[in-house]
C-alpha cells in the first residue's frame, strides 16, 4: 500500500516539528528547573561570603573568584597564540599541504575530551612543570582547550573582511604588517571577541579539565600559583558528595546565569555583526 | 613593533600558527609515556579484554568499563541522533530562515550548559523518575544515555544544518519541478546530497559522548560490572580516570593514563573519518 505523498508530508513535518519542540523545551526546562531551584538561595551573603564547613555554610566568594581568573589567565594565553595562527592562515599564506596539516591538528585538538586535557594538564603542569595545583597550571591547560575555538572563530571573522579593505591599504603603500594591524583586526574585531567569550563561558562551565590541574582548594587564591576551586568544580563536589543540595542548587543557579549571559552577549555580537554586514 | 620588523613577525607567527599541532603533540607524547608502559607490560590484548580491575591487587583490566563506554555511547546516539538531525532537517526546510536564525542559537546554549549541570538535572529528575517507572537505582546506563543524548543534540544539528544548506538548492528546484513534495524532495535528494555531513556529525557526536566525564560520573552509578540490562549501574572508561586519578599512585595511575591512551586512540580515529567526510561535502560534485 502507498502513502499518498501528501500524507507523507504531513506526518514528516509533525514528526520532525515534535522532535525540534522537544529539544527546545529540554532546554527551557532546565534552564527553569535550576534557576527556580537555585535562585532562592542566591542573596548577596552567598555571593560575598567563604564557604564553611567545606561549604555546607556560608557563601561561594572564593570560588567566583577563581573562576573569574582562570578564564582571564586562559585566554590571556589562548588569544595571542589563536588570533596569531588565524592571520597567519589567512594573511601570510596560502592553501598548502602546510596549513592542511595545521587544520588538522586543530580540528584534532578540538575533538581531544576535556578528561584527557585533564591529564595532560596534571602529568605536564602540575608534575613535570612543579607548577603544582594552581591557577596557571590550569590556564595554560585551559588555553589549550580553547585554542581550537578561539583559532576558528578569529579566522572566520579574519576572511570575512571584504579584500577591497586591503586592496587599498597596499595601494597607499601600507606593508603587509600595517595592513594587518590598521585595517585587517580592526574590522576583524568583533567577530575576534565573539570567539573569545564563547572561550571564556568554555572555561567557566569545565571541570573536569579543571579539577586535576586547578585543584581544590576552598581559600582565596592571592598568587597565580594558588590552588583554587572554581564554581563549576565547587558545584560537582557538593553535589557528589551530598553536602548540601541547596548550596548546590544556588551555586548551579550562579554558574548558568554567568554562562548564558557570556555566551547570549557572544551571539548578540555575532547577529549585530551580521545585521551590520547586510 | 618596528622592532620586528616584516620578515621577524612573518616568522613569529608561523611559529604560533603550529601551536595547536604542537600542543596536541605534546598531549600525546605525555599521555603515551606514561601510559603505555603498562599497556606493553600487560598486552594490549589483555588490558582491553581481562575483566578484572582491581588495582590494589594489581588487575588491571578494562573490560567493563570499555563495555560501559559503548553502551552509553550506544544509547545517547540513538536518543541524540535522531532528534538532531530531525531538529536539523526542520529548521532548513520547513520553517522560514528568520524562525531559524531565533532557534538554532537557543540550540546551541544547550551545548553552553555545563555538564555537571547536565550530570545534576540526570540525578535530580530523571534517575527518580527511571527508578519509579523501570525499576533499578535510576543511576543506569537508561539515564546515563538519555542525559548525554542531549547533550550531544547541539554537536549533531549544527553540523547537519551546516551540511543541508550546503545542498545546492537547485538540487530542490529539480525535484519540486517533477512534482515532488516538499519531503520527497527532502528524503530523496536533499539527505542523499547531505549524506556524508550527516554521518560526520553523527561520529563527531559519538566522539563527544565517549569523552563525556562528569555527567556520566554523577548519573551512571559507576560500578565496576559487565551490565546486563540497560537498568544496570555502569562505570565507563572517563569516569574511571576522573574517579581514580585523585588518589592513585605507581602502576594504578600508570592504568589510568592508559586508559586515556585507549580514549585519545579511539577519538583522533572518530575525528579523522569525521574530518575526512566533512571534506568530502566541501568539495562540490561536477
Amino acid at each position: 500500500m502507498r502513502i499518498p505523498p501528501r500524507w507523507s508530508q504531513a506526518g514528516a513535518v509533525a514528526i520532525l516539528g515534535t522532535a525540534t519542540f522537544v529539544t527546545v523545551m529540554v532546554l527551557i526546562f532546565i534552564i527553569a528547573f535550576i534557576l527556580q531551584k537555585g535562585l532562592p538561595v542566591v542573596r548577596p551573603s552567598f555571593l560575598l561570603d567563604f564557604p564553611k564547613d567545606m561549604g555546607k555554610e556560608g557563601g561561594i566568594f572564593p570560588t567566583i573568584i577563581a573562576s573569574i581568573v582562570l578564564p582571564i589567565l586562559a585566554i590571556l594565553i589562548a588569544m595571542p597564540l589563536g588570533v596569531g595562527t588565524a592571520v597567519y592562515l589567512t594573511e601570510y599564506t596560502r592553501e598548502s599541504r602546510l596549513t592542511q596539516i595545521i587544520r588538522f591538528g586543530t580540528d584534532c585538538l578540538a575533538g581531544i575530551p576535556s578528561i584527557i586535557f585533564g591529564l595532560f594538564g596534571f602529568i605536564f603542569f602540575v608534575t613535570t612543570l612543579k607548577m603544582g595545583w594552581s591557577l596557571i597550571s590550569g590556564g595554560l591547560t585551559l588555553a589549550l582547550m580553547i585554542l581550537p575555538t578561539i583559532i576558528r572563530t578569529s579566522e572566520e571573522a579574519i576572511r570575512a573582511v571584504p579584500s577591497v579593505y586591503r586592496e587599498v591599504s597596499y595601494s597607499l603603500g601600507a606593508t603587509r604588517l600595517r595592513t594587518v594591524r590598521k585595517v585587517v583586526l580592526p574590522n576583524a574585531l568583533p567577530g575576534i571577541v565573539t570567539g573569545m567569550m564563547l572561550g571564556i563561558g568554555r572555561c567557566i562551565g569545565e571541570t573536569a579539565a579543571v579539577i586535576f590541574t586547578a585543584g581544590v582548594s576552598l581559600r582565596l587564591p592571592t598568587t597565580i600559583f594558588d590552588s583554587a576551586r572554581t564554581m563549576s568544580v565547587h558545584f560537582y563536589i557538593l553535589a557528589r558528595e551530598g553536602i548540601s543540595t541547596e548550596n548546590a542548587y544556588g551555586t548551579a543557579a550562579v554558574l548558568i546565569l554567568s554562562v548564558l549571559l557570556i555566551n547570549l552577549s557572544a551571539y548578540g555580537m555575532m547577529h549585530w555583526i551580521m545585521s551590520k554586514r547586510s | 613593533m618596528r622592532f620586528f620588523g616584516e620578515k621577524g613577525v612573518q616568522h613569529l607567527l608561523r611559529l604560533v600558527a603550529f601551536s595547536a599541532l604542537f600542543g596536541l603533540l605534546l598531549i600525546a607524547i605525555f599521555i603515551f609515556q606514561e601510559g603505555l608502559p603498562i599497556i606493553l607490560k600487560l598486552g594490549l590484548k589483555h588490558f582491553l579484554f581481562a575483566v578484572h580491575w582491581e588495582p590494589q591487587s594489581g588487575q588491571f583490566g578494562i573490560f567493563p568499563m570499555l563495555i560501559a563506554s559503548l553502551w552509553v555511547t550506544f544509547g545517547a546516539m540513538i536518543v541524540g541522533a535522531p532528534l538532531g538531525i530531525a531538529g536539523a532537517i526542520f529548521l532548513v526546510e520547513f520553517v522560514p530562515r528568520s524562525v531559524m536564525r531565533i532557534i538554532k542559537p537557543i540550540i546551541e546554549l544547550l551545548a553552553g550548559i555545563p555538564s555537571v549541570v547536565f550530570g545534576f538535572i540526570g540525578v535530580m529528575v530523571l534517575a527518580p523518575f527511571i527508578r519509579e517507572h523501570f525499576g533499578g537505582s535510576g543511576l543506569s546506563i537508561l539515564s546515563a544515555s538519555i542525559i548525554l543524548g542531549t547533550m550531544i543534540l547541539p554537536t549533531v544539528m549544527s553540523i547537519s544544518i551546516d551540511s543541508i544548506m550546503a545542498v545546492p538548492y537547485s538540487y530542490r528546484e529539480g525535484s519540486f519541478a517533477l512534482g515532488a513534495t516538499r519531503w520527497q524532495t527532502v528524503h530523496m535528494v536533499v539527505l542523499k546530497a547531505a549524506r556524508s555531513g550527516i554521518i560526520a556529525s553523527i561520529i563527531l557526536g559519538m566522539g563527544r559522548a565517549i569523552g563525556e566525564t562528569m555527567a556520566v560520573i554523577m548519573i551512571a552509578g559507576n560500578a565496576v560490572k559487565i551490565p546486563h540490562s540497560v537498568l544496570d549501574s555502569v562505570r565507563t572508561l572517563t569516569a574511571n580516570i576522573a574517579l581514580e586519578m585523585g588518589y592513585a599512585t605507581g602502576m594504578h595511575r600508570q592504568a589510568l593514563f592508559a586508559t586515556g591512551v585507549i580514549l585519545f586512540v579511539v577519538i583522533m580515529i572518530l575525528n579523522s573519518i569525521a574530518n575526512v567526510l566533512i571534506k568530502a561535502k566541501v568539495s562540490p560534485k561536477k
